[in-house]
């Protein structure tokens, strides 16, 4: 009975600060965004914070984190007297990348502004493309991310007021990845919202890599979401790597819109991270269209990292792949929900879905739930999911080799790991991250301190 | 028995034969042979009736029936046998059981009484002999697990089972090691009678040394471009089918 | 039910599979469902609707002692409390339970001495059932027990069964005879709050099947309850308790059959298992409640509980099942490996036509150490209907060593029903190895033109390579459920292709 109090108590609070500061969040902001906040407050009332009960977050509880929490909201910029682009500075030669910076959910004018793009690509404030180039995001706008499916969407349009804007225009190919670095950064205890939106045309290309970041020891909440239109063969490759400490709860949504022959990559990398939520949706709307879906989590200590896809094929001919693997030491959790779900017209759907798990300790634990829903019969589907330990015999064959006990298992973790990183198709981030994985698995990288950047020299 | 008059196939929207005319008569023994990608096995399948290839134009009769008229299993009950290029595996269901099915269908068709099981299992011993098979294939689920040569013996055993008035062997001898070849062979050639024909589709001429055709057409680009005896086989081994594409000024 | 039954088990299993495959074939002509009869038997009913009263009549009906009554009373207050659970892929219409008659059982209740004292009327239900018991027990060596309406009419066997001390007896029999068995073991496996239709089983099942097999003790002979609902407006809530003392071994089979009617009928049973120290249970069902008709009008909704605890060491439970009837079918035979050692398998083959629907599967918990778990799930489904897979691996961290493979396949024929499969993986220590493997294909169409070209129809080929692709789990199936099993599979699927 107690955490059905917290719930109410917390969803109260919660639908409080909305009412209290609305003012504040809506200043400036052209009314039909205002407009959803108060049906994404009925969604989120009527969900409630995620919690075992909730069958989408079974694996993960939010109840104590959202029941105990009473952090800052930043309704407004902080204002740092820094130029964080000094801080940094990522023109290192061998890893090109338009740097976008993003402190506490809010685009960071004073460091973007000397950034320009080709061909006519916009990068820019998110709050300032809902204003200027209204008639382009209201197309989008809580359309790919509707309120009321799941309650962590619904709090982020409730209170959403900047993030990253990306246009990247009809067949234009940015050559250049993109960086969005995300800053956590605050004296006190702090709660974010962050919304992003992208736009690649019909026939561009682009590639993003989205690196999360806390620079500071306080706790964090970061709602971060993404929404995401691929027009016709549009290709976009997006790389999150999520390195935060393990006070840091990261709440990220990706929902994708894919047109006919476009096609998607993500991977998402987990480092580090105190409670690591990403959902992730892909609407397979248009024939030919493909998803290649990736993750890796590592995690030790406390941490919790729980990925959930739900792709969607909604038009014939389109492919789909996933590949997520968790390795868990200490007393970590982990969480998988893949669903799979094929539309009654969705004919010559090809979808596949694997979930590799290692557990390197008894009280580590992981929770799979791959699904498909399958509604026609002319589709090829397969999902597979596994929980064991490092093969016994591989571990021998090593040890035979002469190798001690304590490199073969990293060399047999690593070689686990590596076929998802092998999915990262821009060559010198996939060393990077590479490099990183190593570290990390051999503990050296307990916590990034400083920026991506860093790491990756 | 057979006559196809001016056949037109079409596979996923590409037109594959384009004119074929062929006539096979009781006791004669076909070899169509040609380059890969020449639509060999698209005539076998479209002989066959399989739904992938769609006829857009011409006439196949069989022993005087229209056979676009036939649904595929009554083309087999009327006595046309495929051999299968690349025969499926169906896990799980008895080579015992399918053969018995099949056997079965076929003389009801012909109102002739089913064979009882014990009656089936002494037809079975019989052709197995006759043909060589390896007894315990038939134990098997049909195809599953089965090498290549035995899968193609497999198909002959089958062909031995069903007495076919006209086998179509497709590329029958791809993948054959010289013993299963040998084996293959004498199993048509024993079921070869002057009532029955045969058309062996093939790449290669080694499978002519083992069973002689009467007539050899060459099959490129859709069309029948060259007809004669069993000599042109030889021709085209030792002078490839570039030679065909020479004469026809290509 | 028309079950061949083996006469001498070494005589050629082939021959009569041969034959039977034959007769297989001829049948696909058959279009309806073949039970859909109904008995003029009298049937003993009391009003319709439940409260206590109701239980309280049911228990005194009975003669029930009154630690049964306190069981069935606590179950319905429990019940009151409890909602209808919704996570299924299933859409449930409501249920009126208020409409229902919770207890009907056949008037002649006095008990038999020879066949020829049975109501002649019920003797020719059981033959168009198939099961001529007469010449069952001279010929067959399978013991029946066979309930129609929830009351178990008449065991045959018990004698032969009784000298090895083996207790084969309907549920209200084992009650008066064996109180304290029931008193210890009752609602162990299922407690009453277990679940939604549990509670609603414990507080108003009428009859069952009980069966206790002593220390040592290898049943000699299949055990077998056919399960018939006749009665209109009844639900049937059998109740079954399988109890294997240390180091025996039972087969059970279970078949059900109900009468084509317009309405829905509720079936919720509950059957629980407990395996001693290496004891063996083998538990095969072949489900073909009525499904309804072609455009999903009346049909069986079906929601039972099963649950087998292999208590002992190195115990083993095994659940087979074919489901090919009901309209709503909601099961998950699971089995709690507590024992270190054990193992558990589960064995499923489940067809849905029509506008049927099926939310099945298993679940594995894994609490003693060496514990092992098989999976093995054949979903078929056909027409408009909804054909589901739910499972549930568990290893708690105390199981070292546990090891689960789980395989999920849904073959698809139509393009207007739906496969989904939902397993869930949750495991706590490092040394346990789990495996889940899923596929979701259509029929092979190559494998149907194969098939033509030798001559086979299309239909016949479907059924054949439908029958190949279960054949893995059929063939766990005792030989006679086999036979019965793969020309289910045949007959439920007519007329599902186009």
């Amino acid at each position: 009975m107690a955490d059905v109090l917290e719930k109410i108590s917390a969803v109260q609070r919660i639908s409080g600060l909305l009412d209290n500061n609305l003012s504040k969040i809506e200043e400036g902001l052209p009314a039909w965004v205002n407009q959803i906040r108060q049906p994404a407050l009925k969604a989120f009332q009527r969900m409630g914070i995620p919690g075992f009960r909730t069958e989408n977050y079974k694996y993960t509880d939010l109840t104590r984190l959202f029941g105990n929490e009473n952090f800052r909201r930043a309704y407004v910029p902080d204002d740092f007297e820094v130029d964080l682009s000094e801080v940094f500075s990522c023109d290192v030669p061998e890893f090109d990348t338009h740097l976008i910076l993003v402190v506490n959910g809010w685009y960071d004018e004073k460091s973007n502004r000397n950034t320009t793009y080709p061909d006519g690509v916009v990068v820019k404030s998110f709050r300032r493309a809902m204003i200027e180039n209204s008639d382009l995001v209201m197309n989008y706008y809580a359309k790919l991310a509707p309120v009321n499916e799941d309650p962590l969407t619904a709090l982020n349009t409730m209170f959403s007021q900047d993030g990253v804007f990306i246009h990247i225009p009809d067949h234009v190919h940015i050559s250049k990845p993109l960086q969005i670095i995300n800053i956590l950064r605050s004296e006190d205890d702090l709660y974010v919202t962050q919304r992003n939106l992208i736009i690649a045309g019909k026939n561009s290309q682009v590639k993003l890599m989205i690196c999360d970041h806390t620079l500071m020891p306080q706790q964090f909440i970061n709602n971060n979401l993404t929404e995401i239109q691929l027009g016709q063969d549009a290709v976009a490759d997006i790389y999150s790597i999520q390195n935060q400490h393990n006070k840091t709860a990261s709440l990220s949504g990706i929902y994708v819109h894919q047109e006919q022959g476009s096609q998607l990559v993500t991977n998402a990398i987990t480092l580090h991270g105190g409670i690591i939520r990403n959902n992730l949706k892909v609407l397979l709307d248009g024939e030919y269209a493909s998803a290649k879906i990736c993750g890796l989590a590592l995690s030790d200590k406390n941490q919790h990292v729980d990925n959930y896809t739900n792709i969607e094929h909604i038009k014939p001919n389109c492919e789909s792949n996933q590949l997520y693997k968790n390795i868990l030491d200490d007393n970590s959790t982990g969480g998988f929900t893949g669903r799979i779900h094929v539309l009654p017209y969705a004919v010559k759907t090809a979808a596949y879905q694997r979930n590799n798990n290692v557990l390197l300790t008894n009280a580590a634990r992981m929770n799979t739930k791959p699904q498909l829903v399958i509604d026609n019969d002319d589709v090829k589907c397969s999902h597979g999911a596994t929980v064991g330990r490092i093969n016994d015999e591989a571990l021998f064959y090593l040890q035979a080799r002469g190798i001690n006990e304590k490199e073969a298992r990293l060399m047999l973790m690593f070689a686990f790991a590596h076929e998802v990183l092998a999915e990262v198709k821009i060559e010198k981030l996939r060393d990077v991250i590479d490099k990183l994985v190593n570290k990390r698995l051999r503990g050296e990288v307990s916590k990034c301190h400083s920026c991506a950047m860093d790491c990756i020299r | 028995m057979l006559v196809i008059k001016d056949l037109y196939a079409k596979v996923e929207g590409k037109d594959i034969l384009k004119g074929i005319n062929l006539t096979v008569n009781a006791g004669e023994v076909h070899a169509i042979m040609g380059p890969n990608g020449s639509g060999k096995s698209t005539l076998a399948n479209v002989l066959a009736g399989h739904s992938n290839f769609e006829v857009t134009h011409g006439s196949v009769t069989f022993n005087g029936k229209d056979i676009f008229e036939m649904s595929p299993d009554v083309r087999a009950k009327e006595g046309l046998f495929l051999s299968f290029q690349y025969p499926v595996e169906i896990p799980g269901v008895s080579m015992v059981n399918f053969l018995k099915t099949a056997v079965n269908e076929h003389r009801k068709y012909r109102n002739e009484k089913e064979l009882s099981a014990g009656d089936f299992l002494k037809l079975m011993r019989e052709k197995k002999a006759m043909v060589q098979i390896d007894s315990q294939l038939t134990n098997r689920s049909v195809n599953e697990g089965f090498s290549g040569g035995e899968k193609k013996k497999n198909e002959i055993f089958q062909m031995a089972m069903l007495e076919p008035k006209l086998a179509i062997l497709d590329e029958t001898d791809s993948g054959l090691d010289i013993d299963a070849l040998r084996i293959v062979s004498n199993g048509v050639n024993m079921l070869k009678s002057k009532d029955n024909a045969t058309i062996l589709v093939t790449h290669y001429q080694r499978l002519l040394d083992y069973i002689v055709p009467d007539f050899v057409h060459v099959l490129y680009e859709g069309r029948i471009v060259k007809s004669a005896g069993k000599e042109l086989a030889l021709e085209l081994e030792a002078k490839g089918y570039d030679w065909i594409k020479k004469e026809l000024g290509e | 039910m028309s079950v061949l039954f083996v006469t001498g088990i070494n005589s050629s299993y082939f021959e009569i599979i041969m034959e039977d495959q034959n007769k297989l074939l001829n049948e696909v002509t058959q279009r309806d469902y073949r039970f859909g009869f109904v008995s003029d038997i009298e049937t003993d009913t009391i009003v319709k609707g439940l409260n206590e009263e109701v239980i309280r009549i049911i228990s005194a009906k009975k003669d029930e002692p009154e630690f049964m009554l306190e069981f069935r009373l606590k179950a319905y207050r429990r019940w009151l409390t409890m909602k209808m659970p919704e996570w299924a892929q299933l859409k449930v219409p409501e249920i009126d339970y208020q409409d229902i008659i919770f207890y009907a059982a056949p008037t002649q209740q006095a008990k038999y001495e020879s066949l020829n004292e049975v109501d002649p009327e019920l003797l020719r239900t059981f033959e168009k059932l198939g099961i001529p018991l007469e010449e069952q027990k001279m010929l067959s060596g399978v013991a029946v027990d066979a309930v129609i309406d929830s009351v178990s009419v008449k065991t045959t066997f018990k004698e032969t069964l009784a000298e090895r001390g083996i207790i084969f007896c309907s549920f209200s029999e084992a009650v008066k005879h064996h109180p304290d068995l029931i008193q210890k073991y009752l609602g162990m496996a299922v407690p009453i709050n277990d679940n939604y239709f549990a509670a609603l089983n414990s507080a108003v099942f009428s009859d069952g099947s009980f069966v206790y097999i002593p220390k040592g003790t290898r049943c000699p002979m299949e055990l077998s309850t056919y399960f018939r609902i006749n009665a209109q407006n009844t639900g049937q809530f059998e109740r079954t308790l399988i109890i294997a003392d240390d180091d025996s071994y039972v087969s059970y089979l279970e078949g059900c059959t109900a009468p084509m009617r317009d309405e829905n009928q509720l079936h919720a049973a509950v059957v629980e298992i407990i395996a001693l120290n290496r004891a063996e249970v083998k538990y095969s069902t072949v489900q073909n409640w009525y499904p309804g008709d072609k455009n999903g009008k009346g049909g069986i909704f079906n929601f039972v509980t099963k649950r087998g605890i292999c208590m002992g060491i190195a115990s083993k439970i095994f659940w087979n099942q074919v489901e090919t009837g009901s309209a709503i079918t909601w099961k998950y035979p699971s089995c709690v490996l507590m024992g270190d050692n054990s193992v558990a398998e589960f064995n499923s083959v489940a067809l849905t036509n029509n506008y049927q629907q099926a939310d099945t599967g298993t679940k594995m918990i894994h609490i003693g150490k060496n514990t092992k778990s098989t999976i093995v799930s054949k979903g078929i489904s056909a027409g408009h209907s909804s054909n589901s897979y739910r499972g549930l691996v568990r290893v708690a961290a105390k199981a070292e060593n546990a090891r689960n493979y789980s395989q999920c396949d849904s073959l698809l024929l139509g393009d207007s029903c739906g496969a989904h499969t939902f397993p869930y993986i949750e495991v706590g220590n490092s040394s346990s190895i789990i495996e889940h493997e899923a596929t979701t294909s259509k029929i092979g169409e190559d494998q149907i033109f194969y098939c033509n070209q030798r001559g086979i129809s299309t239909e016949d080929a479907i059924g054949m390579i439908v029958n190949g692709y279960a054949r893995e789990v059929i063939n766990k199936l005792p030989m006679e459920f086999a036979v019965e099993a793969q020309k289910l599979l045949q007959i439920s699927l007519e007329g599902s292709v186009g």
